[in-house]
């Protein structure tokens, strides 16, 4: 804790820490108060005499209910969650066994693959979008949630080899050579003896995976056009936006329950999210 | 107790019996061949060949559906002198630069106020993170409407604290603009800047703080001359990391002004989507994209040397 007076203990830690949290928080509280709030309250100019920005004396469930109701919010949900499931899946398979290959065995250009790899986890999506566009239209598999699936695999396997290969590093090799004595092959050595100790750094892949597809935009507004394909970040942006009309109450409502998936993720592995992050970094 | 009982060496005349595939996998080189092989068919579909077709692209005069010919360098000279791409180009950096440091400030304040031990410390360290990870469009949209002209909160609170007397039009003035698409950068950046440098913080070892402190070291000497020095290879690579990601930034700006007012928040990435895929002009649009490689090419060298030189260390 900070040395010395109580007056030093305030200013230095709890005025900018509460400062901090505030911050950081009231976006969200606005988010909800803003979905809860009936439309004649929620369109009084921020001058008026009687707006009551901060609580409402008549929470209403319409936004949500409008959502679910006249949007095809729940098809976005849906779509957003198989696809998000799906490339999470695919890319640990792969980021499992190039991790692996990349951390244990030896074979010719590994050190060219490794940095290759590193290279295109360092590759924005934004880079790439427009001759990527071109690609899956020729491909034939635009407007389909296949446009996705083989697409984010892109950022993520090289997140997910990288933050494996640290994994993989970690265990020591004997285990692996004392399967190897007793006369496991090397394929169930790999798969009995190393990915189970690797659980953990698989766990912190797979959310950091899951929640960067979930959260993952360009791609999906530009290889999508169909209303009832669309993820949630693109079907909030374009379709509850009609023209230059917000429907204020329904787009909370939307990025409200459109968060809650990722939230709710997070909220059950906050320590394998935040290992992610720091594996992520360690270069 | 003295003798060791003598244990009969277990036979290992043969393995058990392998299939052909068990065998052929013995081979350390071809197993290897077999676990890349999904990696490799995948970026270097939607990776390696996307970048080649863009490079073909960009020196094309292809638009949707209408293949081009071969026109040279011409749409690289053609964006050289178009005004909005030095618009986008100048604002680009700007956004980078403002954002990085804002970000690297803030976080480091709060990482080392984090680095300390107190009650709910754990449970903050969790809610701090949200901005982080809630989908950046959802959470934007939340901005828009807290800037909103009309309806904003910012401006009642700002009104009421007595900071400003009149309205303040947040998206619609190119300045105001600009500033707002960096404060929720910088908002949302801020988490994952304090929580990657409070992992570093944390495996600085507390008896250096206590010997510097014993050495009659102040509060900020110490932090001068002992946690800096020691954050800094896991700031680099944080700033590095955070430096790509802003500069190729798109969804935030995309939802919070498209571009506007006047172009004043116009970005490589935003600019390329309006060329490439508003108005179908691929090639051009590729051509803008493929101006941030310089910037990423830099990035990653700096990177690769840096990682090289830790790795002989």
């Amino acid at each position: 804790m900070i040395e010395g007076a109580p007056w030093r203990r305030w200013v230095f830690f709890y005025v900018p820490v509460t400062g901090f949290v505030v911050a950081l928080l009231f976006p969200f509280y606005w988010m909800i108060i803003t979905t809860v709030r009936p439309d004649k309250e929620l369109y009084r100019p921020w001058n008026a005499p009687n707006y009551a920005p901060f609580w409402t004396t008549h929470p209403t469930l319409e936004h949500i209910t409008d959502l679910l109701t006249t949007t095809l919010f729940s098809t976005w949900m849906l779509n957003t969650m198989i696809i998000s499931l799906a490339a999470t899946a695919i890319s640990l398979f792969c980021g499992l066994l190039a991790g692996y290959a990349l951390s244990r065995l030896k074979f010719p250009f590994a050190g060219a693959i490794g940095t290759g790899i590193f290279i295109t986890y360092l590759v924005p999506q934004t880079l790439l979008f427009i001759p990527l566009s071109d690609i899956i239209r020729n491909f034939k598999l635009g407007d389909s949630p296949w446009a996705l699936i083989l697409t984010y695999p892109t950022f993520l396997i090289p997140f997910c080899t990288w933050l494996l290969m640290g994994y993989f590093k970690s265990i020591p090799k004997e285990l692996e050579e004392c399967a190897r004595i007793d006369g496991a092959p090397r394929w169930k050595a790999m798969l009995y003896i190393i990915f189970p100790v690797a659980i953990p750094g698989i766990l912190s892949a797979g959310i950091f995976a899951f929640t960067l597809s979930w959260n993952e935009f360009i791609y999906a507004l530009v290889f999508l056009s169909s209303p009832e394909q669309k993820t949630v970040p693109v079907g909030v942006t374009s379709e509850l936006v009609r023209g230059d009309v917000f429907f204020w109450g329904e787009l909370m409502a939307g990025a409200l329950l459109g968060s809650i998936p990722v939230a709710f993720v997070y909220s059950f592995f906050v320590e394998y999210y935040v290992s992610g992050i720091t594996g992520s970094v360690k270069g | 107790m003295a003798t060791i009982e003598a244990v009969a060496p277990r036979q290992y005349v043969r393995g058990p019996r392998r299939g052909p595939i068990t065998r052929l996998l013995e081979d350390e080189r071809r197993l290897a061949f077999c676990l890349m092989l999904p990696t490799l068919v995948l970026l270097g579909l939607f990776i390696a060949y996307p970048f080649v077709k863009g490079i073909e692209l960009s020196v094309t005069d292809t638009t949707v559906g209408v293949p081009g010919k071969f026109v040279g360098l011409d749409n690289f000279a053609k964006i050289w002198s178009d005004d909005i791409f030095h618009v986008a180009v100048w604002n680009t950096c700007l956004y980078t630069l403002v954002t990085t440091i804002v970000k690297l400030v803030l976080g480091l304040w709060l990482a080392l106020l984090l680095n300390r031990n107190f009650r709910g410390k754990a449970f903050m360290r969790a809610f701090i993170l949200l901005p982080f990870i809630i989908p950046t469009v959802l959470s934007t949209f939340a901005w828009k409407w807290m800037f909103d002209p009309t309806f904003s909160v910012l401006n009642y609170v700002l009104f009421h604290l007595g900071i400003i007397h009149g309205r303040i039009n947040w998206l619609g003035e190119p300045v105001l603009a600009m500033t707002s698409v960096i404060i929720v950068n910088v908002w949302r950046g801020v988490p994952f800047y304090a929580i990657s440098l409070l992992a570093g913080l944390q495996t600085i070892s507390p008896e250096l703080h206590e010997a510097a402190a014993i050495d009659g070291a102040r509060a900020w000497a110490r932090f001068r001359h002992v946690t800096w020095p020691l954050l800094l290879p896991v700031t680099l690579v944080i700033v590095l990391f955070s430096v790509i990601q802003t500069f190729a930034d798109f969804q935030l700006v995309y939802v919070l002004t498209g571009g506007g007012p006047a172009n004043a928040t116009q970005l490589f990435a935003t600019y390329a989507y309006q060329l490439g895929i508003g108005t179908g002009l691929l090639s051009q649009g590729a051509a803008i994209s493929l101006a941030i490689f310089p910037i990423l090419l830099l990035v990653v060298i700096v990177q690769l040397v840096y990682i090289r030189r830790a790795e002989t260390l």
